[in-house]
Parts: structure tokens; C-alpha cells; sequence
């Protein structure tokens, strides 16, 4: 009888599996709410980068509703699906958020980026990549659906170069003689920057050497003994995942002064340096985000969701760089919202993907609307159109002290002409490649 | 010059740091005929575990992490977790597939590979986490003075302790009577069986010793670069080493270790730069097949003689 | 009662060596095949083509080229994913640089390449066996990979190497409804399917066979080792590659090289393991097992618990449960999912009667 019982309980949970499989084709998101799927990954490799992130994502909203109610009494709800990282897996999220009306993806991958580049248009879902992705998507005749917000690699690349001419050595004329290494991630991710500074290097007249590091980098003695060799007078690093940390203790090892590794923005959290232990102390990084916890804005997290012990992440972890990266994601997801809820005369009520995309052509995050939402200086000021789906293209630098970051930069302009024009290069050949006419942007609304 | 034996030195200290991990594989391999492929998620296991018992430890007690108190209280802790790790897979797992092929035993080990990360990371989280055992990572001064040679301190005393370890197991294989059981399993299960060797304990010895060479290379991979998921990458390191010291050789993990990572480091600086860079991906193995070529059974090898 | 022999009368060669030579089998296959056809484009929402099915089925596709190696022919890969790779890059490459291209003589040459990247690879395999030789594809593995990072001619000069799948246009018919991309994969993963089930039979697979079981005895009764090897290799890299073409062109549309890591690899060697070695209704069985499992546990603990549970916990678990699965159904049935099958058709043949 007992065995009978078990079976039945088996076969019960086996039937109820099926049914969410079957039944995620179906289900509407109910009036009054805003649904959106999180692509979420909280195992493996990068989980520290994953929870981080959507965490952070995840809180804001939950501020939302519990501070305003939702964006004008719509509710804001939300879904994860765990993608691990994985393609394959983050294409089945996409594909089961769809069925049930997603009106947002943002999967913090560029290999799932690209895996549903193709769909987005189709699905009318708008894809946003906020730090990566592909950075020619800036260009918002070819890809309407894509939005590389706020910033993106190529943009990046050339405010470092900004970064160290301006704030480093004075002025952009002393670049001229000086060595600089990219150490990089042997992956499509690391190749990002070679055409930029390429160009940026015959424009300046420094020297660039482009030492790769074969994934994951959990060993770089033969690299740095290299850069050791080559004596450079800077080390762009662009990395990810363990190469970070192992990058900072190594060269700690062979001697190389570590305040003059400049490293990219997903090399920039504590997850990056607090393995490395004491060596990581003077590293700087980029990022397009404020740390900390003193903004307005995290401050009413803190009021309204951890201390109604709501929160989503150790509360250790609030303030975090990930942590904030994820709240810039909360803060754009939600005005966005707003926006278009405004625009197309439906407040109150949730809004497709379509009004959302309208909406994150037309952002416009002045001084002002950033103090209103308590994020002053926590985002750049930023406006997109449709030409320009990146907005901002500034970039931030920051320190490690040794046990905390600190911003040591305002924010750096990159070369928006040459970055630009490598951006609609490579937009027109993908529009060839892929017989896409672009859109003409004076006559959009 | 200078640098090529600066190279060279770096590459073989590395080397011992590689071997150290190939050698929880060897252990297993020879007393069981099991490709174990959750060695890697054993390390991250270890050393995760020692991180996390040393921040409770802090919360419960008090004990400074680095301190002796808590160094000690981790290891104790981590050693007793490994001992009861290994009872555990060899009731679960091993016990249900005795005399089955060697492809399924290795896949089942694949399987306990997603269930020791998925373990790992539900008790402890997933934070990436620093770890402190007390060795200073910087360079010997006296020989970057001397001879502007670039050695590192951390890097030799990991590869004094590796070769302390493989000097215990060598020593412990061939003097005592659990080594000489171990050895008569490795020979023959069903001839050992036969004449009273509790296949069981045997297996689970081996498995806690092979857990206990993960959490020394956890907490020496740990230290140089943070307790983190990636841990479980180094098994992709040590793979070459094994199939160039043969699967079935202590030695033979040191010595394939000491080559391939001379090697390795020497390629990248000398050959590298001709191809592009980023050949330690691929080149520990095109030379470990190339060896093998040679030598089909590695290095130290059990030479295989099959008979129709 | 229902799956009886008796009464099936061979009345010629012919009929005797048919690939189903039971009746029940072949109605049954035609009514699988019919059904996968006309049914499932009726039934199935798009949730399904893009995210389950279409994938499930090159899966199987790559799980089937592995198993010709492993399964039949008992040489160890661990190296799939690498010639998945250079199928999906050739496919691009041919369709890119050839005007006027027709994507399927395109997918059977990316096929050919990394048929014969497979030969380069398969030529240790004649002095290493077992697990020596398994890690040695990791070499193949890494190297492609590597090649295709490294040298961007293959991505197109594309500034982060990714490519970027063409239309497809089969005379005039243009493939881009995930319906008619689950056809044209359907279609291709059919006829290979049905190749690779009639290939087991020929002289050629029975040489594999006969390889796998011991090479030395093969080699005795004149069965040429260096042949049957790299015949193995040359196949199994087809397959693969051609599940690669579809893995990009019909599944992702765009695709980086990281997209086939060893993670891939060895998903696809668990895929027969669990599936069953050697078999090619092993193939369909484990790749579905393996792609739906996690999806199945995810879309479960969100039916159960919604989001009572901490994410990271429920993250975790699913993938305690997903090992410990393999690690159940390995000690339960060692030939895999297939064997279940055969026992299930061995009683089916005597019930109801039990001897």
C-alpha cells in the first residue's frame, strides 16, 4: 500500500512537470502587471557575475512595487530561468519567456546575445546588452531591436586609451613611444578591442602588443614573463572569469607595478580582485556604474526591500559593482516602462515589447530625471535615438584600495568619431551579409 | 639566456603544480581503473569547503582566518568531509557498478561531477572567495639580485609539498600492507578479492586519498588564485600530464608534469608569437600525443600486451 | 500479442535483409516518421520547434556521428563538438564565398570537412586506445577551436568572430519559419538516421564491430585496421559536422566558436552513454533525455515551489538531481536507455504469456 502511495506521488509530480512544460506555450501575463523574463545563472563558472547582477536587477524592481506600487499601479513581475551560461539553455528561456509575452531580454551573455539576435526582430522583443554584446548594434538603423545601452567595448577601449593619455600621462601627446599591452581572453570576447586600438595606436603613435591568454587562464606565467621582456608601460587587461585574479597575482610575482594594469569592466569587480588577495591593491578598472552604497537610490533598496527582509542577495553584497550593474539594468527596465506607458497613452496598463523598443530608442536620462530617481552620478547622463543605441559611450575608472573600490575619474569620452565609424562599417557589412535595408532614421517618430 | 631559464623555471615549478592535481587521477586510476573526471570538482569541493568552515569558524569562534587555530579547525573539518565524501560515492556509486565497462564508471564520475559543484554551491554559495595560507607570492630576491632571474617563492614551495606528497603515497604504496592491498586491486580485483582483500575499504581508501591530494592542490591552486568555480578548470591541466606519465604512474605524473609544463611555457614565449599566441590551450596536448605516438602508454606506463 | 513474429515468412534475400525486417518495426518507424512530419507541425507551438525540438534533433544527430565512432567502431572522443565546429564554419564559408551556393551541397561539403579534419585526428587512434585516446581528441578539440579564433579569414574578418548563418533557399523555398527549419532538420536528421542504421549492417559496420570488440583478433582475419579506423573518424566527423551546419544555420542563426566548447563535447558522449552505446535509437533516446532533463527539472521546481525557494538553492539543486539521475539510471540500466527498450520489446514478444 505503501509502495501504491509512492508511485502515486511520482507520478503525480511527473504529471505536473509535464503540464509546466506544456503549459509555459500557454498563460498570459494578467492586466496590470508587467511581466518580463531573467535569463538568469546562478550556477558554475560566472554565478558570482550572474547573482550578482540580476540580483541587484531583481531588488530594484522590487523596490518599485513596494515604494510607488509598480510604475503607475502596474505591477512589475518577473520570472528567471536558469540559462548557466549555456547557449543552448539561454535560447529554451528566451523561446519559454516568449510564449508567455516577454517584452525584454537581457541575458548577460554575448554567446546568448548572438544565439537570439536573429529572433528579435521577428518576436518583437527588444534585446538589451548593457556592456557587451555586439558594439556595431550601436547602430540603430541595422539592428532597431538592439540596444548595446549605455556603453559598449569598442567605446570602452577608447576611453582607456583616453583614460591613460588624459589622466595618466598629462596629455594625449605623450601616447607617442609609449608600450602598451593588451593581454586578452583568447575568445571572440578579447579579440573585441584589436580594430580600435589598432587604429587608436597608428593615431596616437604608441606601441601596441597583443599577448593572448588561452581560456579559462587559470595559469599566465609564460604571458607576464613576456610582458616582463617587453618592459610596456601600461597592460590593458581583458579578461574574464579567473584570468582576472590570476592575471594580478602573477604579475605581482614578476614585479609589474599593478597600477599600471588598466582592466576592463568585467574585470572591475571585488569577485576580480579579492582572490588575488594584497596584490590586487592599486589595480584600477573600468566601469559604467557607481560603487557603493551612498546613492538615494540604494538607500531606498535597502529601506524598502531588505528591511522588510525581502531582499534577494546576502546583504553584504548590496552596493557591489555587480550589484549596481544590476540596478543601472533596474533603473533602464523600468523607465523604459514608464515611458513608453506615457507615450502610447496607457498608463496604468502593461505595454508590449513593441512600445518598449519605441521607448528605448527615446530615453533621455538628463541631470535632472537622474536626481529624481536617486541615481546621481550612479549612471551616466545618457539619451538614445535611432541612430545611436548606445546613449552615453562614457566610461568610469575606478581603484582598488585594498579592501574597497574607489572612483579616481569622472567620466572619460571615448573618441566618438573614430568609434562611430568603425560602428556603421561594421553595421553596413552585417545589413549586406544579412540583405537588411536600413531603417532611415528621419523618418522615424 | 637568463630569460629562457627564467622560462624554463617557471614551467616546471608550474609543472609540479599540475602534477599535483593529475596525481589524485593516478591514485584512482590505479587502484580502481577509473578515469575519475570529478577530481577537478573535488578540488574546488576541498578548498571551497576550507574557505567556508574557516568563515564559521570566524563567525562562531572568533578564529582570525590565517590564523593557526582556524588553519588548522579547517583543515580537520575539510579532511573529515573528504573521508565522508568518499564513504558516500563509494556506497552510492561505485558498489552498484562493480565489473561494469570503464566508459560507464567514467561516466558515472561525470555525473558526480554536476552533483559535487551542485553540492559545493549550495552549501557554501557561490562567492568567489580569497585564501591566505601563509606564503608570501613574490620573487626570490636574492636571485632576481644576482642573477635578474624571476623565481617565485610561492610557486617552489607548492612544488616542495607536491613532491613531499608523492614522496608519502610512493612510501605508503610500497611499505605498508593497505599499499600492498592496493596494489594486489590494481593488479587483479577478482584475484585480490580471492584471497581476502575487502574490495570496499580498499576503494574507499583510495578515494579519501585521493580527495586529500585534491584539497592540498585546493588549497595551493586556492591561494594563487582565488577559491572559485574555476577550480575545477585545473583538472583540464593535468589531463596531458597523465596521458604523458601514463595513467597508472606515480613518477610518471611528476615527470609528465616537470615536461609538460617546460614545455608548455617555452612554446608560448618562443613559438607563440610566430602563430598568434595562445597555444597553451592546445599544445600540452598535440605533445603528449605526439609522445604518445611513441610510447601508446605513456611514459611510465603498464605496458598492455592483448592476446587473441 | 500485439509484437509477434510469427507468421513473417522470409521468402527471399531481399526480404531477410531488409533494415526492419519485422513488420511491427516498420509500421511503426513510418507512423514515428509520419507522425514527426505532418503531426508534430500541427500541434507543436513555436516554444517547441525553437527550443526543444529542432535542437533535440541535431543533438541526436551529433550524438549519433559519436556513437558510429564510439559506439560502433569502440574509439574513444572526446572531441564532437571541435568537428561540429568546422562543419558550421565550412558550411558559412562555402555559402559565403560561392555565389550561388545551394545550402545543402554546402552542409554536405562542410560535412566532407570535417570528414577529413576527422581523418587528420583519427590517425593516432592507430597506435593509442581507451581513455589515452580520449584524451588525445581533447587535442582536437582545442585546436580547432583555436584555429577558428585565431585566424578571423574564417569568421569573415567579423570584429568579434562570430558568424552570421545565411538564408537558406532550397530551390526557391525559403527556409526561415521555425516550422520549415524543424523540417529541413527533420528531413536531413531522417535520411542520415536511416543511413547510419543501414551503414551498421553493411561489411563496413560489421568491420567496426569487429574492430571494437578487439582489433588484434580483427586485424587477424584480415580486416585492414588503418581503414577501418579512419572510416570510422571520416563518418563520424560527417555527422557531426553536419549537425553543426544545422546547429548554426537552422537552431542559432548566429554563432561564436566558443558556442561548440567541450562542454558540448562531452553533453554529446553523455548523450550515448546514457542513451546506449551502439545503437542509433540510442542516439534519439539520449539526446532527448539529456537536453529535456534540465529543462524538465527547471520548468518542475518552478511548478512546485514558484518563487518560494532562494534561486541559487533551486539553481543548485536541479543540478544535484540532474547528476545524481546519471549516476541512477547508469547503475540501473549500464546499456542505457536503448537496452530498456530491446528488454521491453523481448517481453512485449512473449506477452501475455511469461515463458
Amino acid at each position: 500500500m505503501k509502495r501504491m502511495r509512492s508511485k502515486w506521488k511520482k507520478s503525480a509530480m511527473v504529471a505536473l512537470a509535464v503540464a509546466g512544460l506544456v503549459g509555459s506555450g500557454v498563460g498570459q501575463a494578467l492586466a496590470a502587471e508587467q511581466y518580463m523574463g531573467l535569463p538568469s545563472y546562478r550556477v558554475g563558472a560566472y554565478a558570482a557575475g550572474g547573482s550578482g547582477i540580476f540580483g541587484g536587477w531583481i531588488d530594484y524592481m522590487q523596490m518599485i512595487n513596494e515604494r510607488d506600487g509598480g510604475v503607475n499601479g502596474v505591477k512589475l513581475v518577473w520570472e528567471e530561468c536558469e540559462t548557466e551560461y549555456n547557449n543552448a539553455r539561454g535560447v529554451e528561456c528566451y523561446e519559454r519567456f516568449k510564449a508567455k509575452g516577454n517584452t525584454f531580454f537581457s541575458p548577460l551573455s554575448t554567446g546568448i546575445t548572438y544565439s537570439v539576435l536573429d529572433r528579435v526582430a521577428q518576436d518583437k522583443i527588444p534585446l538589451v546588452t548593457i556592456g557587451y554584446g555586439r558594439s556595431d548594434a550601436a547602430d540603430g538603423r541595422v539592428f532597431p531591436w538592439v540596444f548595446p545601452l549605455v556603453t559598449h567595448y569598442w567605446s570602452q577601449a577608447s576611453a582607456m586609451i583616453n583614460f591613460i593619455g588624459k589622466e595618466k600621462l598629462g596629455s594625449m601627446d605623450q601616447l607617442k613611444g609609449k608600450k602598451i599591452v593588451l593581454l586578452y581572453h583568447d575568445s571572440a570576447y578579447g579579440k573585441e578591442p584589436h580594430e580600435v586600438l589598432k587604429r587608436l595606436s597608428q593615431k596616437w603613435g604608441f606601441e601596441l602588443e597583443l599577448i593572448p591568454v588561452a581560456h579559462p587562464g587559470n595559469e599566465q606565467q609564460s604571458q607576464w614573463l613576456q610582458i616582463r621582456q617587453i618592459r610596456p608601460d601600461f597592460v590593458i587587461l581583458w579578461g574574464w572569469g579567473v584570468m582576472n585574479p590570476t592575471a594580478l597575482s602573477t604579475a605581482k610575482r614578476t614585479g609589474f607595478p599593478i597600477d599600471k594594469i588598466i582592466g576592463v569592466w568585467w574585470a572591475g569587480a571585488e569577485e576580480d580582485v579579492i582572490p588575488a588577495g594584497n596584490a590586487s591593491a592599486g589595480y584600477i578598472a573600468a566601469g559604467f556604474n557607481a560603487v557603493g552604497d551612498q546613492h538615494p537610490v540604494i538607500q531606498d533598496i535597502k529601506k524598502y526591500v531588505y528591511a522588510k527582509g525581502k531582499g534577494n542577495l546576502d546583504p553584504k553584497r548590496v552596493g557591489s559593482v555587480y550589484y549596481n550593474r544590476g540596478v543601472v539594468h533596474g533603473i533602464i527596465y523600468v523607465e523604459a516602462v514608464r515611458l513608453a506607458q506615457a507615450h502610447f497613452n496607457k498608463k496604468g496598463q502593461p505595454v508590449t515589447g513593441e512600445e518598449i523598443r519605441w521607448a528605448l530608442e527615446h530615453l533621455n536620462f538628463t541631470p535632472e530625471r537622474l536626481k529624481q530617481l536617486g541615481a546621481e552620478g550612479f549612471l551616466p547622463v545618457m539619451q538614445t535615438s535611432c541612430m545611436d543605441h548606445e546613449g552615453a559611450g562614457v566610461v568610469k575608472f575606478q581603484q582598488w584600495d585594498g579592501s574597497k573600490w574607489k572612483m579616481i575619474s569622472d567620466w572619460i569620452v571615448p573618441d566618438r568619431v573614430l568609434v562611430r565609424q568603425l560602428v556603421e562599417e561594421s553595421a553596413a557589412k552585417y545589413a549586406q551579409e544579412k540583405g537588411i535595408t536600413p531603417r532611415d532614421c528621419s523618418k522615424e517618430g | 639566456m637568463t630569460f629562457f631559464f627564467e622560462v624554463l623555471i617557471a614551467g616546471l615549478l608550474s609543472g609540479m603544480l599540475y602534477a599535483l592535481v593529475a596525481l589524485g587521477f593516478v591514485l584512482i586510476f590505479k587502484a580502481s581503473g577509473v578515469f575519475n573526471f570529478a577530481q577537478g570538482a573535488m578540488v574546488y569541493f576541498a578548498a571551497l569547503t576550507f574557505v567556508g568552515v574557516g568563515e564559521k569558524l570566524l563567525l562562531w569562534l572568533g578564529w582570525a582566518p590565517g590564523s593557526f587555530a582556524s588553519f588548522l579547525g579547517s583543515l580537520l573539518v575539510t579532511l573529515a568531509a573528504m573521508v565522508v565524501l568518499a564513504i558516500l560515492i563509494e556506497r552510492f556509486m561505485l558498489r552498484g557498478l562493480v565489473n561494469q565497462p570503464l566508459i560507464t564508471l567514467f561516466m558515472a564520475t561525470i555525473g558526480l561531477t554536476f552533483f559535487i559543484d551542485g553540492l559545493a554551491q549550495l552549501v557554501w554559495g557561490s562567492n568567489v572567495r580569497g585564501l591566505d595560507i601563509g606564503i608570501a607570492d613574490e620573487p626570490v630576491i636574492w636571485l632576481l639580485d644576482s642573477a635578474n632571474m624571476l623565481v617565485s617563492k610561492f610557486d617552489l614551495t607548492a612544488a616542495a609539498i607536491a613532491a613531499i606528497l608523492v614522496a608519502l603515497l610512493s612510501l605508503f604504496f610500497q611499505y605498508t600492507k593497505t599499499g600492498r592491498a592496493l596494489r594486489a586491486v590494481a593488479d587483479d580485483h577478482q584475484a585480490a578479492l580471492s584471497i581476502g582483500v575487502p574490495l570496499e575499504r580498499i576503494w574507499v581508501i583510495v578515494w579519501v586519498a585521493a580527495g586529500v591530494v585534491a584539497l592540498v592542490a585546493g588549497l595551493i591552486w586556492g591561494a594563487r588564485n582565488g577559491v572559485q568555480y574555476a577550480l575545477s578548470f585545473t583538472a583540464l591541466k593535468a589531463l596531458p600530464v597523465l596521458i604523458l606519465g601514463g595513467f597508472t604512474s606515480i613518477p610518471g605524473a611528476i615527470v609528465g608534469g616537470l615536461i609538460i609544463g617546460a614545455s608548455e611555457k617555452l612554446a608560448e614565449v618562443y613559438l607563440g608569437p610566430y602563430v598568434g599566441g595562445g597555444i597553451d590551450s592546445w599544445f600540452p596536448y598535440i605533445m603528449a600525443l605526439a609522445f604518445l605516438l611513441i610510447r601508446p602508454e605513456g611514459l611510465f606506463g603498464e605496458k598492455h600486451i592483448d592476446r587473441v | 500479442m500485439i509484437y509477434r513474429e510469427a507468421g513473417q515468412f522470409k521468402a527471399s534475400y531481399e526480404a531477410d535483409m531488409q533494415i526492419f525486417p519485422i513488420r511491427q518495426d516498420r509500421i511503426a518507424i513510418a507512423a514515428i516518421v509520419l507522425f514527426a512530419f505532418v503531426g508534430v507541425p500541427l500541434f507543436a507551438s513555436e516554444y517547441w520547434f525553437q527550443a526543444i525540438i529542432t535542437p533535440a534533433l541535431i543533438f541526436s544527430l551529433a550524438a549519433l556521428g559519436l556513437n558510429i565512432l564510439t559506439g560502433y567502431a569502440g574509439q574513444l572522443s572526446l572531441g564532437a563538438a571541435g568537428f561540429m565546429a568546422v562543419g558550421a564554419f565550412a558550411t558559412y564559408n562555402f555559402m559565403l564565398r560561392i555565389d550561388g551556393m545551394p545550402f545543402l551541397v554546402a552542409m554536405v561539403l562542410g560535412g566532407v570537412c570535417a570528414a577529413l579534419v576527422g581523418i587528420v585526428f583519427g590517425l593516432p587512434s592507430l597506435r593509442i586506445k581507451g581513455f589515452y585516446l580520449a584524451v588525445a581528441t581533447l587535442a582536437a578539440q582545442f585546436f580547432i577551436l583555436w584555429v577558428l579564433v585565431k585566424f578571423p579569414w574564417f569568421s569573415n574578418y567579423s570584429a568579434s568572430g562570430v558568424i552570421t548563418a545565411q538564408e537558406i533557399v532550397i530551390l526557391g523555398w525559403t527556409v526561415d519559419e521555425p516550422v520549415e527549419k524543424y523540417l529541413l532538420t527533420l528531413a536531413v536528421v531522417t535520411v542520415l538516421a536511416l543511413a547510419a542504421k543501414n551503414l551498421a549492417r553493411t561489411h563496413t559496420g560489421r568491420a567496426w564491430m569487429a574492430v571494437r570488440d578487439m582489433d588484434v583478433a580483427a586485424e587477424v582475419i584480415g580486416i585492414p585496421l588503418m581503414k577501418t579506423k579512419l572510416q570510422a573518424f571520416a563518418i563520424s566527423s560527417f555527422y557531426c559536422g553536419v549537425a553543426g551546419a544545422l546547429y548554426a544555420f537552422t537552431y542559432l542563426g548566429t554563432v561564436e566558436p566558443e558556442a561548440f566548447n567541450l562542454d558540448l563535447s562531452f553533453k554529446i558522449l553523455f548523450m550515448i552513454i546514457i542513451g546506449g552505446v551502439g545503437t542509433v535509437l540510442g542516439s534519439f533516446l539520449g539526446a532527448a533525455f539529456i537536453t529535456l532533463l534540465p529543462i524538465f527539472l527547471n520548468q518542475l521546481f518552478h511548478a512546485l515551489f514558484g518563487d518560494s525557494l532562494p534561486p541559487a538553492f533551486a539553481s543548485n539543486v536541479e543540478l544535484m538531481i540532474f547528476g545524481g539521475l546519471i549516476i541512477f539510471f547508469l547503475i540501473v540500466e549500464p546499456h542505457g536507455l536503448a537496452r530498456l527498450w530491446q528488454i521491453g520489446k523481448e517481453k512485449l514478444r512473449l506477452w501475455p504469456f511469461p515463458h
